[in-house]
């Protein structure tokens, strides 16, 4: 015991990593979990990994992962000549390093200062434009102008634990299924009829709050079909990891199907039905109602406001008499 | 409802529960062995007299190093616990946590580390070092500082408490409504969240007080603001964050506790309650939280990358403008922790831009630290190992953070394993390091021994590597679209990346078995490990020039201060500190005091009565804490003197042991 303890005084000049060659035992293990560590790493590249966050599918997701890049490699411009100068330092002026020229006293030098205040700010100047320019572009609630179809409307309700989709203008809705067709303005109207949740469809959009009393908004378009996966980025209670919904991108004739299917195989979405969607269940499945609740949003939000919500920004005049009145009675 | 118990009955105590029972089982065990030894050496009187009712600020500094530590323990087994989950919970494997036990440990585990962990760390650390940087003999309110500490002791020990009565909260460490209302969190775990947080609260607010007063009034005559070391520039700065955050923080738990109690609408979903406010509120004290925890961690490693580069501190004047900068844009930069609530674009950019402007004061601090050893002698002892691992590992967090900081990028990263890759970069890289870096600088001056340097090294690269291998793979999973507190995944992707965390994971494990392994043999080894000279690594600020352990007055006669850096210079030109010949005087120290740990005692009844709606524990609590105070409030004889003789014995032997005559 006392030699294994005495192994652990260490000379002067012993270098960092020293402790670990006395224990044989010790190196020998270390060596299996390097090995272990290359085998998991080299397998990690191997499989096969979806990026969604950094594969987009629609040009909100395209901007954001663009800003993402462009912001980095602003970084890097800092953030590697300061490890590459550690690295260097901690090596050149070693102690035992008796080439290196040292120079005990000296502790000033405006030069530098000026140069590790300018070019930090300067870089912070090109990513603070980068932030006002791309923060107006990507604001959620700003209309999307990139095309001149009719804005479609989905509202949405988060439940626990699960998402209620409403088409007001179709008429219908959907439990954990939301569809739309590529190339068109989609508009999600959000709120909640329980705790705070996080409305998010990665590689299509960015994220938006749900809560209640409040009706926030997203918008998005897709420009390739696909089966999107959507969760809530907010945890909500027991339920959350199981909040889950499928996003269906798809083409003008599948959505049209699509809604006929589900106004086909929906049951109404009366305040009967409505009360046994809102109790709490987990995983739930994918249900249709028909004819659904155009005034649900609005009343869901009026239930804890007392007052109608304030006026959905972004309709375009082309849009407003696109919309029947009959599904838009509070706007 | 029972007028005794409250709503606490014997269904509270989770018998069935294995895993709660089991640590419940060793938390109790560890402290029998403690109860064991004290009984064994007879140390009642010791710990006492030495430690419980001390007022000394070096005491009380190694509880709270010693308390936070200890929770260390309990917060990383909650994360060992979570990395396990996810490494198995691939659906349908449901893992082996059921989703009520891993949602009170995701939120136990950011209370703990955050509130009982690095709170309490940062905090003893500042109680160590201050007084003595400054030249003081002690903080300005010695009694509020055993309060302090007591009361943060206390709010400790109720979260611990929640694992054998009833549960922890289940709402993450944030606790937003309304999911933290009774409405949606009916049982007790909210209401031990509310009661610890606001007496360890109170406690933390008393140390911003003690030492923003300490350090602007109680410096040796000639330490201008400009002369003090940069450790009490950085302490002062977060002493300015405390008075001026946690205050935010009472309040807005006192208005959630309305809210539960009296049936308030606050935050509420009806009757007219905003949950926005109660996450602005949060968040306007939760960003200056952690340059609290932060801005001494800068400070430690400015101390130790100058002494260790054998060089002083390059660029002193600007890295204190650097820390002020810091200190102040930290109050505006808070609603970047919910850009996603949909304030609306000019609110959004305003407050990124704010965020990414920190960065230019801490990137200077950066380059500042590298010029210190530039053109230095690098000595690479385990403060200076720590202090290298943060430049690089707390910049590539600062990176993550400045990214997070684009809102258009937060919109899809908000919430998601890359957020938690980066908070984690920056207090682990950042608090962490700091920490261990100053626990094996100033264990020295505190004990009078050192730190056994292999085993040093051995947590180092073990802390370090394991970082990497933990967190990379999160930042990883966050692109691939993986959200935070997720008890089971459908992504079969994801799997290797969460497998590789747990081993992360476990090499940090092997980390913290080599710091408990390091404590346990220098204390046996401390006769071989003693610090003779109180200077063990040729130190530059005012600590060094004590004894190790220093005398309960620390300074026999108050240093006069002329430069920065004031004891390196000393040593240099070969002058001393004082007069030679300058005779020396009675010295007034305070007294020791049980208030200040009675007050915390009767503070965890209080707040078991408030959690259990025991009323008449809590009316009991509070009448007992008011007349311990009051108590001591009129309790005149609370110092004594250590006459001249004494302090002149007491100097002469510590000289003699350094051999001079």
């Amino acid at each position: 015991m006392t030699d294994r303890m005495a192994a652990f005084d260490v000379s002067p000049g012993d270098g960092a990593l020293s402790v670990f060659r006395r224990f044989p035992l010790v190196t020998s293990g270390l060596a299996r979990l390097r090995s272990a560590l290359i085998v998991l790493c080299s397998g990690l590249l191997l499989v096969s990994c979806q990026f969604p966050v950094l594969d987009p599918s629609g040009p909100i997701a395209a901007k954001e992962k663009q800003l993402i890049l462009i912001s980095t490699a602003l970084m890097l411009l800092v953030v590697l000549p300061v490890i590459i100068l550690t690295l260097f330092f901690v090596f050149w002026y070693r102690a035992s390093n008796t080439r290196a020229h040292a120079m005990p006293n000296w502790a000033h030098s405006n030069a530098i200062e000026a140069v590790v205040w300018i070019v930090p700010l300067l870089i912070v100047i090109a990513l603070g434009w980068l932030a006002w320019t791309t923060t107006h572009a990507l604001d959620p609630y700003k209309p999307l102008e990139e095309t001149d179809k009719p804005t479609l409307e989905i509202d949405v309700v988060a439940l626990d634990w699960k998402w209620l989709f409403i088409y007001p203008e179709q008429n219908i809705a959907s439990v954990n299924e939301v569809a739309f067709p590529i190339d068109r303005p989609v508009r999600f109207e959000i709120t909640s009829d329980t705790v705070m949740n996080s409305f998010f469809i990665p590689g299509l959009a960015g994220q938006m709050y749900a809560m209640a009393g409040m009706r926030t908004q997203l918008s998005l378009i897709a420009n390739k079909p696909g089966s999107f996966g959507g969760l809530s980025a907010n945890y909500s209670g027991a339920g959350f990891s199981g909040m889950r919904f499928t996003a269906l991108a798809t083409s003008d004739a599948d959505f049209e199907a699509w809604t006929r299917k589900v106004a086909a195989a929906g049951q109404p979405l009366d305040k009967a039905a409505y009360a046994k969607l809102a109790k709490k269940r987990e995983n739930s499945p994918v249900v249709y109602y028909a004819p659904g609740d155009p005034d649900l949003l609005v009343n869901l939000i009026k239930k804890y406001r007392h007052t109608p919500p304030p006026e959905p920004t972004g309709d375009t005049p082309a849009e407003a008499s696109q919309t029947p009145p009959a599904a838009h009675a509070d706007h | 409802m029972n007028p005794l118990l409250g709503k606490l009955t014997l269904e509270e105590i989770p018998y069935h529960e294995p895993i709660i029972m089991g640590a419940v089982g060793v938390a109790l065990l560890g402290v029998l062995a403690i109860a064991v030894v004290l009984q064994r050496y007879r140390l009642w009187g010791w710990l006492w007299s030495e430690y419980i009712t001390s007022v000394d600020h070096k005491k009380i500094g190694i509880m709270y190093v010693l308390l936070g530590l200890v929770m260390l323990l309990r917060g990383f087994t909650d994360a060992v616990m979570m990395r396990l989950q996810q490494s198995m919970s691939l659906d349908p494997n449901p893992g082996y946590l059921p989703p009520e036990h891993f949602d009170q440990i995701f939120t136990a585990h950011g209370v703990i580390m955050i509130f009982f962990v690095a709170m309490p760390l940062i905090v003893g650390l500042m109680n160590i070092a201050v007084p003595l940087q400054i030249g003081a003999r002690d903080v300005a309110f010695p009694f509020l500082n055993s309060l302090s500490f007591w009361l943060t002791f206390s709010g400790a020990m109720l979260v611990n408490a929640s694992l054998i009565f009833g549960e922890f909260a289940k709402t993450g460490w944030a606790a937003y409504p309304p999911l933290s209302q009774l409405s949606f969190s009916p049982d007790v775990g909210v209401d031990y969240y509310i009661w610890s947080l606001q007496i360890s609260g109170i406690g933390t607010l008393l140390t911003g007080v003690n030492f923003l007063v300490t350090i602007l009034r109680m410096r040796a005559p000639g330490m201008k603001m400009m002369r003090m070391p940069i450790f009490v520039w950085t302490a002062f700065c977060t002493n300015v964050l405390i008075v001026a955050a946690f205050p935010i923080l009472t309040v807005t738990l006192a208005l959630l506790g309305l809210d539960r109690y009296v049936g308030t609408h606050f935050f509420t979903n009806d009757g007219g309650g905003e949950q926005m406010m109660y996450v602005n509120l949060f968040w306007a004290w939760g960003h200056p939280e952690v340059y609290i925890l932060v801005l001494p961690a800068f400070g430690v490693f400015s101390e130790v990358v100058a002494t260790f580069s054998g060089k002083p501190l390059f660029g002193y004047k600007t890295m204190v403008w650097a820390t002020i900068a810091i200190t102040f844009f930290s109050f505006v930069v808070w609603l970047h922790h919910f850009f996603t609530m949909g304030a609306g674009a000019n609110v959004n950019a305003f407050f990124g831009i704010a965020t990414m402007i920190i960065a230019v004061p801490t990137g200077v601090k950066m380059f500042n630290w590298l010029f210190t050893m530039f053109r230095g002698r690098v000595r690479f002892s385990v403060p200076m190992l720590w202090s290298i691992g943060f430049i690089i590992t707390f910049t590539i967090g600062g990176m993550t953070g400045v990214l997070l900081a684009m809102p258009g990028a937060d919109f899809v990263l908000h919430n998601s394993l890359f957020l938690v890759a980066h908070f984690h970069n920056t207090i682990i890289g950042g608090v962490v390091f700091g920490i261990f870096a100053a626990i094996n600088y100033w264990f020295p001056k505190a004990m009078g021994f050192r730190l056994s340097e292999p085993l040093g090294r051995a947590s180092f690269w073990c802390w370090l590597i394991g970082f990497y291998v933990a967190f990379m793979p999160l930042y990883v999973l966050g692109f691939m679209g993986m959200t935070r507190r997720l008890n089971h995944y459908p992504n079969p992707d994801w799997q290797p990346w969460l497998v590789l965390a747990a081993v992360g994971v476990a090499i940090i494990a092997v980390g913290i078995l080599c710091t408990i392994l390091q404590i346990v043999y220098s204390v046996w080894k401390r006769d071989q490990l003693r610090d003779t000279t109180g200077d063990p690594w040729d130190g530059r600020t005012l600590e060094w020039a004590t004894a190790s352990p220093p005398p309960i007055y620390n300074f026999a006669e108050v240093p006069r201060i002329t430069e920065i850096d004031a004891f390196a210079n000393m040593k240099a030109n070969g002058t001393g500190m004082f007069v030679p010949g300058t005779p020396y005087s009675d010295i007034h120290m305070p007294r020791n005091t049980a208030a200040g740990f009675l007050m915390g005692i009767f503070s965890l009844a209080l707040g078991f009565g408030l959690v259990w709606h025991i009323w008449w524990l809590v009316g009991l609590g509070a009448i007992a804490m008011t007349g311990a105070l009051l108590v001591r409030l009129f309790d005149e004889d609370i110092a004594f003197i250590i006459p001249a003789e004494q302090v002149r014995e007491t100097e002469m032997r510590r000289l003699e042991g350094v051999g001079q005559p």
